[in-house]
């Protein structure tokens, strides 16, 4: 085809030290990806989004907090020192892959904006512009969700060190069926709560609506933590699929870890709750 | 062209379609070809291609009676079989692909998620009748082979319910073949209401 593909440049950040899951080969990390605004099928994403804007981009940090801020395309990359996170990206649909993100913390963001008593969760939002994303435009591509595509964290979720808002991924910006500019990465939750292309982020009092939530509340929860005992009504969550190399013949089922394996930083955010009853 | 061509060359045309295509689909899942999900990619192709040969053998009798095409309908038995063919390429695929056989988790799959059930029940029924198609049987069933063979509307449309189940959110595509079928079954309507 003589579509032109999106351009992603080289971004300069400290790089994870170790590795141990074999990564998802890049290739597979921008070609499989569900980003309804760009359609439903996995491929739909990488071929409707090459033409998409990000410069000019603007995120607005506001709600309850001493200092709100808006971020411009270059501050994005600029206002944090930017570091690789190796992270196993889980998705609720039962496979995974094992991702090289680039970003900052979320805690580094919250720390600059100084949130007040008040503020118990953090709302996010993705960008709204039908003209340039074809699911918004029509309920058949986008899949019959109302947009803008919102999400919900809890603020002590939001200000976990493994949180994180990413720009790039494989050393370079995201491209646009990854989320770019900006994507928010929450590692032991199932995929769909890492919202991309972040405009809006408020800091609120109520829990906020979240997109699943709404569709469909009785499979998609707020929490969304990974977790193998609490099935999805239509599978099981108890294993996975780890997407890497090889092709039909790979043997590349995992069981599904709780908190997809980060339950050391993160299970006591959850002590007292019963997490069939908060999936 | 005579019927006997006809027919020939419309079962060559079938033979040829439904064959490249699933081969064509394999040979490239096995490659690492078929995006990054190979195993959803074949799951999908086999199982949508399933239904599809199976409304396509449902058009054959009510095309026969509207414009009198009576060898057409020496044509129907080789879709029907490419649909159970399609169909058990894409159970063994979800065994070894998608559960990696695992036993245990097999059947636990088809006993709790009811859209897995109903897909095997959908393809128990086409077994029954991929089996009992050789003619010898045909001929020794007698009039019970007609009773036996209008479970295939009941085949389908549970095949039908299994794709609409399946679906996360975007219900337009299985919508479309529900409609498809209740067109198809209104051509049958004197089958469903006489005793």
């Amino acid at each position: 085809s003589n579509k032109k593909t999106f351009e992603t440049s080289p971004l300069k950040y400290q790089a994870a030290s170790s590795i141990a899951d074999t990564l998802t080969p890049e290739a597979k990390v921008i070609s499989h990806n569900n980003f309804y605004e760009f359609g439903t099928a996995k491929n739909d994403p990488a071929e409707n989004a090459q033409s998409f804007k990000v410069d000019p981009w603007t995120l607005e940090i506001s709600g309850e907090c001493e200092k709100p801020i808006t971020l411009n395309y270059d501050d994005l990359f600029t206002t944090f020192d930017l570091q690789e996170r190796i992270y196993r990206f889980r998705c609720v649909e039962a496979w995974s892959m094992v991702i090289p993100w680039i970003g900052f913390q979320l805690s580094e963001l919250l720390k600059k904006v100084q949130p007040t008593s008040r503020a118990k969760y953090v709302a996010f939002e993705t960008l709204f512009d039908p003209q340039q994303m074809p699911g918004q435009k029509s309920r058949r591509i986008g899949g019959g969700i109302d947009y803008p595509y919102v999400e919900g964290l809890r603020i002590d979720e939001a200000q976990n060190p493994l949180t994180l808002l990413s720009v790039g991924l494989y050393g370079k910006t995201l491209p646009p069926q990854n989320g770019a500019p900006i994507r928010l990465v929450v590692p032991w939750k199932y995929g769909f709560k890492s919202i991309k292309s972040i405009v809006k982020i408020k800091l609120v009092e109520k829990m906020p609506p979240t997109t699943w939530n709404i569709l469909a509340p009785n499979e998609y929860g707020f929490y969304a933590n990974v977790n193998p005992q609490v099935d999805h009504p239509r599978w099981s969550q108890a294993s996975e699929r780890r997407i890497t190399t090889g092709g039909l013949l790979a043997r590349n089922r995992v069981a599904t870890l709780p908190f997809n394996g980060y339950g050391e930083q993160v299970a006591h955010l959850y002590k007292s709750m019963d997490l069939r009853k908060f999936y | 062209m005579s019927n006997q061509h006809k027919i020939w060359l419309l079962k060559l045309i079938i033979h040829l379609f439904s064959m490249g295509l699933i081969s064509l689909t394999y040979f490239n899942a096995l490659n690492d070809n078929l995006g990054a999900d190979p195993v959803e990619a074949v799951l999908h192709f086999t199982g949508i291609g399933a239904i599809n040969l199976l409304l396509l053998s449902l058009v054959i009798s009510p095309l026969v009676r509207q414009w009198k095409l009576s060898w057409l309908m020496q044509v129907r038995r080789l879709l029907g079989l490419y649909a159970f063919f399609y169909a058990l390429c894409h159970v063994l695929s979800f065994w070894a692909f998608e559960i990696q056989f695992n036993v245990s988790l097999f059947f636990e799959e088809i006993i709790e998620r009811p859209y897995i059930t109903v897909g095997l029940v959908s393809f128990m029924l086409l077994m029954a009748l991929a089996i009992t198609s050789w003619s010898k049987i045909k001929r020794k069933m007698g009039k019970s082979w007609q009773k036996l063979h209008n479970w295939v509307y009941l085949a389908i449309t549970l095949a039908v319910i299994h794709f609409y189940w399946s679906v996360k959110s975007d219900l337009t595509e299985p919508l479309i073949y529900f409609i498809i079928l209740v067109v198809l079954l209104s051509f049958r309507k004197n089958k469903f209401i006489r005793k």
